[in-house]
């Protein structure tokens, strides 16, 4: 009875915590876009509301997945470890990669030049146009 | 003695199978990891079609985020349910958590069809077929959980409570708990920051 007792306690406090740092980044994310003039830089907000998910994310691991928690040679928490690596290696490694392709290889008039030769109709600047 | 040893083999084979099962969620995780690179890199390309601001409805996607974050708590209240045999509270949570995971589904599906009627589908911009392949790819999973969701409820009334119903609950929480967690990523570097931009 108490075991279950606890677990039921871990979900909700995994759920209010959740929903909470649910709500805040999206409130700060209204007054944001809300705001003409822009209410804050977005580069702090864009900071804010990444550490917010991952916040987001310890906390259901904690709460929700109970990880860590499990017996001796942890090997949940050792594959998730490893899964973060990978994804180190294999999504963070492939951006570093694409921003300086595109860097490198994007100049403004090989862009304007697709955009003619393909017939691409631009109907607004697509750089940074708010 | 021999009782003891047949739960000890028992409790093992268990902890094997949600390893495997974790094994799997990990490998998910480097798939979807993949498809969020992809959707940053292409994010700007929408070759003069809609940005993520025009598109976007904040408060549309703050219910879907809710429905999931609560269908969470109520699979997590299913496991709660069955450690302490409360049969009520079991078929409740189950329940419930089909219809919040079905009304998430049925929101995005809308959501898609809004977006294919005004001719914003996936061939429209780089940045729609990633954002389509994204999203589509998570509301995929979810399909298959409600599918997985009915099959287990469906043994659960022919046979009852058995070991094998409590393995598969716990996979399917392990299973439903891992797509929120991915939610919370599209929820905040799709639609969040795609509102800003």
């Amino acid at each position: 009875m108490t075991e279950s007792k606890k677990l039921m306690r871990s979900y909700l406090i995994g759920f209010i915590l959740s929903l909470g740092l649910t709500l805040i980044a999206f409130v700060l994310t209204t007054i944001q876009s809300d705001f003409q003039g822009r209410a804050y830089p977005d580069l702090p907000l864009t900071v804010a509301l990444v550490t917010l998910a991952i916040t987001q994310l310890i906390v259901q691991l904690l709460f929700f997945f109970h990880l860590g928690h499990e017996s001796r040679p942890r090997l949940n928490t050792v594959s998730f470890l490893f899964m973060l690596m990978v994804v180190g290696i294999v999504a963070f490694g492939s951006l570093w990669i694409m921003y300086h392709l595109d860097y490198n290889m994007m100049p403004h008039e090989v862009d304007t030049y697709i955009q003619e030769e393909e017939n691409i109709k631009v109907e607004s600047s697509h750089e940074h146009h708010h | 003695m021999s009782h003891d040893a047949a739960a000890v083999k028992h409790e093992e084979e268990f902890t094997k199978t949600t390893l495997g099962f974790w094994v799997y969620l990990m490998t998910d995780c480097v798939l979807f990891a993949c498809l969020f690179a992809t959707y940053a890199v292409l994010r700007n390309g929408t070759a003069g079609g809609p940005t993520g601001a025009s598109i976007f409805d904040l408060n549309f996607i703050l219910v879907e985020t809710i429905l999931l974050l609560t269908s969470s708590l109520t699979t997590g209240l299913a496991l709660v349910a069955l450690k302490s045999k409360q049969k009520k509270l079991l078929w409740a949570s189950l329940g419930l958590t089909f219809v919040l995971g079905a009304s998430f589904l049925a929101m995005e599906l809308y959501e898609f069809g809004q977006l294919l009627h005004e001719g914003y589908g996936p061939q429209a911009s780089a940045f729609l077929t990633a954002y389509f392949t994204l999203v589509g790819t998570h509301g995929f999973h979810i399909a298959i959980g409600l599918l997985w969701l009915l099959v287990m409820v469906y043994f659960l009334y022919k046979r009852g409570v058995t070991k094998g119903f409590e393995k598969r609950l716990t996979m399917f929480a392990l299973f439903w708990h891992f797509l929120d967690v991915i939610w919370i990523f599209i929820f905040t570097l799709v639609y969040l920051l795609g509102a800003l931009s």
